[in-house]
């Protein structure tokens, strides 16, 4: 055990780091992904998408930055603006043109219309920005890089990775909690979530509500595409992989669950990149083992609870 | 149901005279029936109101089984059933997990093994040459080995049998006692329950013959293209499965036939030009299809009769 | 008969949610034959009795034995094929089968539903099906599709699925509520004919009095919990007591 750490304790440190940055990522994704079900009570199928055309977005404001001789720091504006731009142009096109024509119809039909969506979605994406890989990482390099202490080494990473991503994604999960306890819009969205018939009956828009969370929610997977376009580069199928992997945590933690949904962010970030560093063939299929080993014992999820059952 | 059986014939025959005039489009329409079988899998378990976004899984086990076996057991009458068993008992494996699961979840999760399987097929390079994909070897037909044309009409043939005897198959189950408890899944599920019936198991038999039929259409899709690749597995594989059985609608096991033929002859003489756009064209046609004509392709032959 | 083994027996059944007691320390006997109702004010764990008799809610405490047999602990399927069959309050139809095929899945739950060629309809079953049917009056209406029926049709649809399956013990949850006036006692008259011709024991939960009158043999008024009478109708329901706290209750809610 103890040859064992010093023989792979820099790779595991550096797992556990990625692994943070990779969490606070599928986070801001699942969350919202969670987040629209509740209210619409629709599983975005093309959700992932809206974090791929969010990252791809980003990327392409920064290098109009750049080529416009901005300074670097103008690139995290092109992050916040790029999320912004996608959820207010995105959200209530897709809303107001086919989701509300589907509200409360089979579940069956609302997953095909939301699948052909991502069909589409994934094409307009090829056609705007290529199958060629695309980088911008001028906010990562900004940044620098950081020396952390593990044991006796030190790990140099990327200070964009270590602070920004996970403060982004715990601020979001802050805001959000006290969004929805505390605010008066965020208690309206509540009561939608938990019985939308006796909402309406109580004079709550539920239209508007609707409209708002899913806008809100597109914001929030393009945010999280706009962050992760610095840490990689961006290339087709991202939407794909996004998609099943924020459902994979949706799924893990239980639907409806916010503060459950950033745990299983988290569990599931870590055991990818550990995947990634000591068994890299299997990277993809350990969140889904995980899934599937959550749901084989908790079929409710790690935090859901079971829906009374009504006879 | 006589005018159903009327047009089955009539498209048999027709398909059977494409084949005959346009010798290139053989190829095409083996590839149409074989599809066409595996979606017969995805319309049973679209009558117990769930679908499937990773049944392409079950194609590229079938597929990956002739690739495998071929250069030691070439005969494609020991091939087919072989992959079609694989197929089944993958179906009873995953299945025993997945019929705990109704609407988003049994769609993701079958999405989630089929993915799990394609980087799987990608990145075990030394059993399967990754994206490369694997060339099927010589292949014999009841241990004789028939020059290059006659191969084709044999697939063709063989493609067009096993689709007419698992349409039939199809068509009866749907009626039978497990095939109307299936459709009960979708509307009162709680019912069977009352009534004594596992509904679980009622959807475990169906998608057990769904994994059958797909490792069927994938073996015969392998023996045709004689080219195996882990694309077969991605998830706009399993996509397109969805979309014939849409477009074909699901009201007859004819459908998947007639969505299956459509889609492919479409994609001949459309896909190349418009290949970055594919799939953006077969997501507005999903659209248009389930927004506007819900019956897909069959259910507008069957009202243009009734009127 | 009194002395003979009941065909149902529950002792000393408790369930509470929450703080709320819906059953207190039940005991109650359902003889053969008979046809007991159960009457007692909204929300006191009449339905709670009969999910705990089916299965879908296990007792904090006490036993349930059926005909002889203890059958707590037993799945609502394991139940259903010893003979308790049950009907619902908002009654469960296969809404997209024809009222024909809603009749003949149930036949084919009891003959063997494991059959992947043979029609439903088959011959035989259909005319099972359609004999069924007739018999409680929805012949007329058998292949209409089962969402376009009115509540009174559905409700009888209902539980002539769960007489398709022969049980010896019916459990009937409010068979006539939401039912229109008019339509109330036609139910009524059509279930005592159809039941009585084929020697079920019923046991019914039931807000109208007129109907308990009508139809059962005992009544039994369950109230906090607890069986607070058990006799014959003309005896419980003339009862100063049950007449202020249940039927008053009952009649003015």
């Amino acid at each position: 055990m103890a040859d064992w750490f010093a023989e792979n304790g820099l790779l595991l440190g550096l797992a556990l780091l990625d692994g943070l940055a990779y969490a606070a990522l599928v986070f801001m994704v699942a969350v919202g992904l969670n987040l629209v079900f509740g209210v619409l009570r629709i599983v975005n199928v093309a959700h992932g998408s809206l974090f791929a055309i969010g990252a791809y977005t980003a990327a392409s404001i920064g290098i109009f930055f750049a080529s416009r001789g901005l300074p670097p720091w103008m690139s995290y504006v092109a992050l916040v603006l790029a999320a912004v731009a996608v959820g207010a142009v995105l959200g209530p096109l897709i809303e107001k043109l086919l989701l509300r024509r589907i509200y409360g119809h089979e579940d069956v039909l609302q997953l095909l219309v939301t699948f052909a969506l991502f069909m589409i979605l994934e094409d307009v994406q090829k056609l705007i920005w290529g199958v060629q890989p695309i980088s911008q990482d001028t906010p990562l390099r900004f940044l620098g890089t950081v020396d952390v202490p593990f044991g006796e080494d030190v790990i140099p990473f990327t200070a964009y990775q270590l602070f920004v991503l996970p403060g982004v994604a715990v601020a979001t999960l802050l805001a959000l909690a006290w969004f929805l306890r505390r605010t008066l819009t965020g208690r309206v969205i509540v009561a939608v979530t938990t019985d939308k018939e006796a909402a309406t009956a109580m004079g709550i828009d539920a239209a508007r509500i609707m409209l708002l969370t899913f806008t809100f929610g597109a914001g929030l997977a393009a945010l999280g595409g706009a962050l992760a376009s610095p840490t990689t580069a961006l290339v087709p199928g991202v939407g794909a992989q996004t998609i099943v992997l924020s459902f994979a945590v949706v799924a893990t933690a239980g639907l409806g669950q916010i503060e459950g949904a950033a745990l299983t962010s988290l569990l599931i970030g870590l055991g990818r990149s550990i995947a990634v560093y000591f068994a890299p063939e299997f990277e993809v299929v350990v969140p889904y083992l995980i899934m599937v080993a959550v749901l084989l014992v908790r079929p409710q999820g790690l935090f859901g609870v079971i829906e009374t059952r009504r006879v | 149901m006589r005018r159903e059986s009327l047009l089955a014939a009539l498209g048999a025959i027709g398909l059977v005279a494409c084949a005959w005039a346009v010798p290139w489009l053989k190829f095409v329409l083996t590839i149409a029936l074989a599809k066409g079988i595996a979606v017969l899998g995805i319309l049973l378990l679209l009558r117990a109101g769930q679908v499937s976004f990773g049944h392409s899984m079950f194609l590229a086990l079938g597929a990956y089984t002739v690739a495998f076996l071929a250069p030691s057991a070439p005969e494609v009458l020991l091939l087919l059933p072989l992959a079609g068993l694989l197929g089944a008992g993958l179906g009873l494996v995953l299945g025993l997990f997945l019929v705990r699961y109704r609407d988003i979840f049994f769609g993701m999760l079958n999405l989630a093994f089929a993915m799990v399987m394609y980087s799987l097929l990608e990145k075990l390079y030394a059993l399967t040459k990754g994206t490369d994909g694997i060339r099927v070897a010589r292949l014999t037909f009841a241990g004789l080995e028939p020059d290059r044309p006659t191969q084709e009409w044999i697939m063709f043939g063989i493609a067009l049998g096993l689709a007419i005897g698992f349409g039939l198959l199809v068509r009866f189950y749907l009626a039978s006692p497990m095939g109307r408890a299936l459709a009960g899944i979708k509307t009162r599920e709680t019912r069977l329950e009352f009534m004594g019936v596992p509904a679980r198991r009622v959807l475990l038999a169906a998608y057990v013959l769904s994994a059958l039929m797909g490792g069927v259409g994938g073996a015969l899709i392998g023996m045709t293209t004689r080219h195996v690749t882990p694309q077969l597995a991605y998830w706009t594989s399993s996509g397109e499965l969805v979309f014939i059985a849409i477009l074909g609608g699901a009201g007859s096991a004819l459908g998947p036939f007639l969505g299956a033929t459509a889609f492919e002859l479409v994609r001949v003489y459309a896909a190349a030009a418009v290949a970055d756009a594919w799939q953006m064209i077969l997501g507005g046609v999903l659209l248009v299809v389930i927004l506007f004509a819900p019956g897909g392709i069959w259910g507008i032959l069957a009202r243009r009769r009734q009127a | 008969m009194s002395d003979a083994l009941p065909l149902l027996s529950a002792r000393g059944l408790r369930l509470a949610f929450g703080g709320v007691k819906a059953a207190d320390g039940i005991d109650l006997d359902v003889r053969h034959g008979e046809f007991l109702a159960i009457i007692g004010p909204n929300g006191a764990g009449k339905t709670t009795f009969i999910n705990m008799a089916t299965g879908y809610l296990r007792p904090q405490a006490g036993r349930i034995e059926f005909e002889g047999q203890p059958i707590l602990g037993l799945s609502p399927r394991a139940i259903v094929r010893r003979g308790i069959g049950r009907s619902f309050q908002l009654p469960q139809l296969f809404t997209e089968h024809t009222v024909l095929e809603n009749a003949a899945l149930a036949i084919a739950a009891r003959r063997g539903i494991w059959s992947p060629l043979a029609p439903l309809l088959r011959p035989r079953w259909r005319d099972e099906a359609m004999e069924l049917l007739d018999r409680f009056g929805l012949r007329g209406i058998a292949e209409s599709r089962a969402d376009s029926l009115n509540e009174g049709a559905r409700k009888l649809a209902d539980i002539a699925m769960a007489v398709a399956l022969e049980p010896s013990l019916l459990l009937m949850d409010e068979p006539t509520s939401g039912v229109a006036a008019a339509e109330k006692m036609l139910i009524v008259e059509t279930l005592v004919r159809v039941l009585r011709s084929t020697g079920v024991t019923a046991v019914f939960v039931e807000h109208d009095m007129d109907v308990v009158a009508r139809f059962a043999d005992r009544v039994a008024v369950w109230s906090q919990g607890r069986i607070a009478a058990l006799g014959p109708p003309a005896e419980v329901l003339a009862d100063p007591v049950v007449q202020r706290d249940v039927i008053g209750i009952a009649t003015h809610a």
